[in-house]
């Protein structure tokens, strides 16, 4: 490193000696002082300056941290007017500029701990700056919100008050810092449920004759991966009259026009494409091909109907044995493809075929 | 079964003479091996190249990558039913060029095929960037049809292979190794306050392109067997598959399979390793549940009283995966599994196609998902034009200078999940 880099580094210390950092924190009616159950209903509101807790906060953030305003909302508001609730309150955060978000914590109060969960995600995906909160681990507000923000563990009441605002406080200073961030064990918060890669001392084989012998001995052991929990998704009602319906075609088996326009990638697909089939009969393969990466594709290179089954589906239409069938197919890869992606692909897609008054989709997969 | 594993190290290859072991470095006549290589009429040309640790070389598109074995004595030969007559392997003496790997390079067959980096920040992902590389890259006829390449690449690379590995016939190796495993009475006889254990290696069989092979036989055909652990050793095991490339169990990993290695050390100490039940991943329902319930019953049949199941490939096989886990926890057997994790580039997502309760023990071989850099490499060995299209690989992927960033599954055996590595996940 040569010297002009260290001078600005120094510099640099030296403006973030003399500029506090701002910090924004998050309370809601009861730790305002405001009232309990009964004054649930308050509006968002936001006061100069520390309120409540962040008394304690304050001191244990320390000199180079200024918490320059307390944003207060009732929780039953917050559940109740949950956009309009973020809105404002973020509107009234911004006017202070701050660099660091602080919500509750909320220990195991239900609705107080997802208004923690919703606003701090809020803060942090619209102003940019890193938001922290803390909760009990059973507190509803973890499970929504653990895999935007870091959620510090607290005990179930707010007797624990003392022990977790330093925890809170040591966490918000490596965000703010961009500090690099530990394990949730060594740096205190809930699992976000990230999976991160590291280097073991031992090879995953070795690992495995341990526990085996663990297991086998009824002693303890820890799993590396504890088994993840799937949505299930309700099937709808079935159609009435399916000669009367509109029907799509939905695949993740990769079909794209030739060329890939879209350029879909053959595992993990972070996109899906929509395509033209109107007045076409049949998939021709000089006009479509596969990008699947994980099966076998020369059967339907040779024949994409295979796979969009666009023939036999035409030739249902024209016997009235469907009503008609939407002028285009929605097409990814399915392989390595995250829920995440596959979810978000399946929220945004649904809204074109209800707009385009599509009654049922066939989904084919590979 | 009693096999000697006579380990001769290869510290370093160059071109030179005569093909041979001098003092550690494997010589290599590469017109001679060139033309010994060249005698498939599916396979225009054929090129030898050589890649050693800390090179600034690239290789891409991998297939396969096969350590170089003979057989000194014993029945058989090194991939029976393949590359010789069928006869049962794992006894007797076979001396392995230790360090050395042939690696068939080529452009790609499916996608599926991988990169090996043999310096950098990425070689650390890959045990390919520690061996000796003899890179085989072929150039098919034109035209091919995809499963005749992908055969006829296949062919070359166990056969340049066995080629090399002759020249270990009468060297006095550095290390020998002896592993046995006796008939079932015997040996649990022969240890018997030790836990019964046995491993069920769960071979890749998707189906076209995505094939392993017991004998010569394909995987998709064959019902659970049993297997001395040894007869791996001789390379009774081959793959013939184009899945994943970070979760490819290569020829290489068969030879040298890390459970088996890890179990033998523990056999007679804290357990008695009684056997290696193979078992397939076919697409169909029927299959796997037909499949797995043998699984159980052979579990149930030879009262093993636990057992490490691995898998190969991701999503479809995580179900045989979680079938054989729950159908063989249901006998009474303990389990533990071992796989790699998919969760998706920001890790958010399941790592797995298919979960049960039962699967309570599992080691984690990392995720595949994460974005790596590539630095550009001095040589590329093989080509980059399929980069962005295969596996891991996206649009844009590919810089100017020759960096690449791609998904860590780009890489051959990155995430391999048979536990051959120390990579591994963690919830954050």
């Amino acid at each position: 490193m040569d010297t002009t880099n260290l001078q600005q580094k120094d510099i640099k210390r030296g403006e973030t000696k003399m500029k506090k950092i701002k910090v924004v924190h998050y309370i809601n009616n009861f730790f305002a002082g405001v009232g309990g159950e009964e004054m649930a209903h308050i509006e968002p509101e936001i006061k100069p300056g520390v309120i409540g807790p962040g008394i304690s906060l304050q001191n244990y953030l320390g000199d180079e941290y200024e918490v320059v305003a307390t944003a207060i909302c009732g929780d039953s508001y917050f559940g109740e007017n949950l956009s309009d609730a973020k809105s404002k309150i973020i509107d009234m955060i911004k006017i202070y500029e701050p660099d660091l978000f602080i919500a509750g914590p909320a220990f195991n109060a239900g609705r107080y701990g997802v208004a923690c969960g919703a606003i701090a995600k809020a803060v942090q995906d619209e102003l940019g700056i890193p938001s922290i909160t803390g909760m009990y681990i059973e507190n509803p507000g973890v499970d929504m919100y653990r895999k935007d923000i870091y959620i510090v563990e607290t005990a179930i009441s707010a007797a624990d008050m003392r022990n977790a605002l330093p925890k809170i406080s040591n966490l918000a200073k490596k965000l703010a810092n961009n500090e690099e961030i530990l394990s949730p064990i060594e740096d205190g918060y809930i699992e976000r449920g990230i999976r991160v890669n590291y280097f073991h001392e031992k090879r995953g084989s070795d690992r495995a004759v341990d526990m085996l012998l663990k297991k086998m001995a009824g002693d303890e052991y820890i799993t590396e991966y504890p088994m993840p929990v799937f949505d299930r998704v309700k099937p709808s009602m079935a159609i009435k009259d399916i000669t009367k319906s509109k029907i799509a075609v939905v695949t993740s088996g990769g079909i794209v026009p030739q060329g890939n326009p879209d350029k879909i990638e053959s595992s993990s697909a972070t996109k899906y494409g929509v395509y033209s089939i109107k007045d076409m009969s049949t998939m021709k393969p000089e006009d479509f091909m596969t990008i699947h990466g994980g099966y076998d594709r020369a059967f339907v290179l040779k024949n994409p109907n295979l796979v969009v089954p666009l023939d036999v589906l035409r030739d249902m239409e024209k016997n009235g044995e469907i009503g008609e069938l939407a002028n285009y197919f929605i097409s990814t890869t399915g392989t390595g493809t995250s829920t995440g992606n596959a979810k978000k692909f399946g929220e945004d897609l649904s809204k074109m075929l209800i707009e385009d008054k599509v009654d049922a989709v066939i989904l084919t997969s590979t | 079964m009693k096999l000697e594993l006579g380990k001769i190290y290869i510290k370093d290859i160059r071109f030179g003479d005569n093909t041979e072991i001098k003092n550690g470095t494997l010589i290599i006549n590469k017109k001679e091996l060139e033309e010994f290589a060249i005698s498939d009429e599916r396979i225009k040309s054929v090129t030898i190249e050589l890649a050693r640790p800390g090179e600034s070389i690239r290789i891409a598109p991998v297939k396969d990558v096969i350590e170089p074995r003979v057989k000194v004595s014993g029945p058989g030969c090194i991939f029976p039913g393949v590359m010789g007559k069928v006869k049962g392997v794992g006894s007797g003496r076979t001396h392995a060029l230790v360090g050395a790997a042939v690696v068939t390079v080529g452009k790609i067959v499916g996608f599926q095929e991988g990169i090996i980096d043999m310096s950098g920040e990425t070689a650390k992902y890959t045990p390919f960037s520690e061996t000796n590389n003899i890179c085989v890259v072929m150039e098919p006829v034109e035209g091919l049809e995809t499963h005749d390449y992908e055969q006829a690449g296949r062919l070359l690379g166990l056969k340049v292979a066995n080629f090399i590995g002759e020249v270990a016939r009468n060297i006095e190796p550095d290390e020998i190794v002896i592993y046995d495993t006796k008939p079932l009475l015997e040996q649990i006889k022969e240890f018997p306050h030790l836990p019964k254990v046995g491993y069920i290696h769960m071979l890749q069989s998707q189906g076209l392109l995505h094939d392993t092979y017991y004998y010569g036989v394909d995987a998709k055909q064959i019902l659970p067997t049993l297997m001395y652990p040894t007869e791996i050793m001789d390379g009774a095991i081959i793959s013939g598959n184009c899945v994943a490339p970070c979760d490819k169990v290569t020829t290489f990993h068969h030879l040298n399979n890390p459970v088996i290695e890890d179990l033998y050390k523990r056999h007679g100490k804290d357990l008695n390793f009684v056997t290696v039940i193979l078992t397939n991943e076919n697409v169909f329902l029927m299959d796997k549940e037909r499949s797995s319930d043998m699984v159980a019953k052979i579990v149930e049949f030879l009262g093993l009283d636990g057992v490490i199941i691995t898998e190969e490939g991701y999503g479809n096989p995580d179900t045989d995966l979680m079938m054989n886990c729950k159908k063989v926890s249901d006998v009474g057997t303990k389990v533990v599994l071992i796989t790699d994790e998919f969760p998706g580039r920001d890790g958010k997502s399941q790592s797995l196609a298919d979960a049960v309760p039962e699967a309570d023990a599992l080691v984690s071989c990392g995720q595949g998902n994460i974005i790596v850099n590539f630095p550009k490499m001095d040589k590329i060995i093989g080509t980059l034009e399929f980069v962005e299209t295969m596996i891991g690989g996206y649009e844009g992927c590919l810089k100017e200078d020759g960096s690449i960033d791609a998904e860590l599954q780009i890489i051959i055996a990155s995430t391999i999940a048979n536990g051959y590595n120390k990579l591994a996940a963690k919830g954050y």
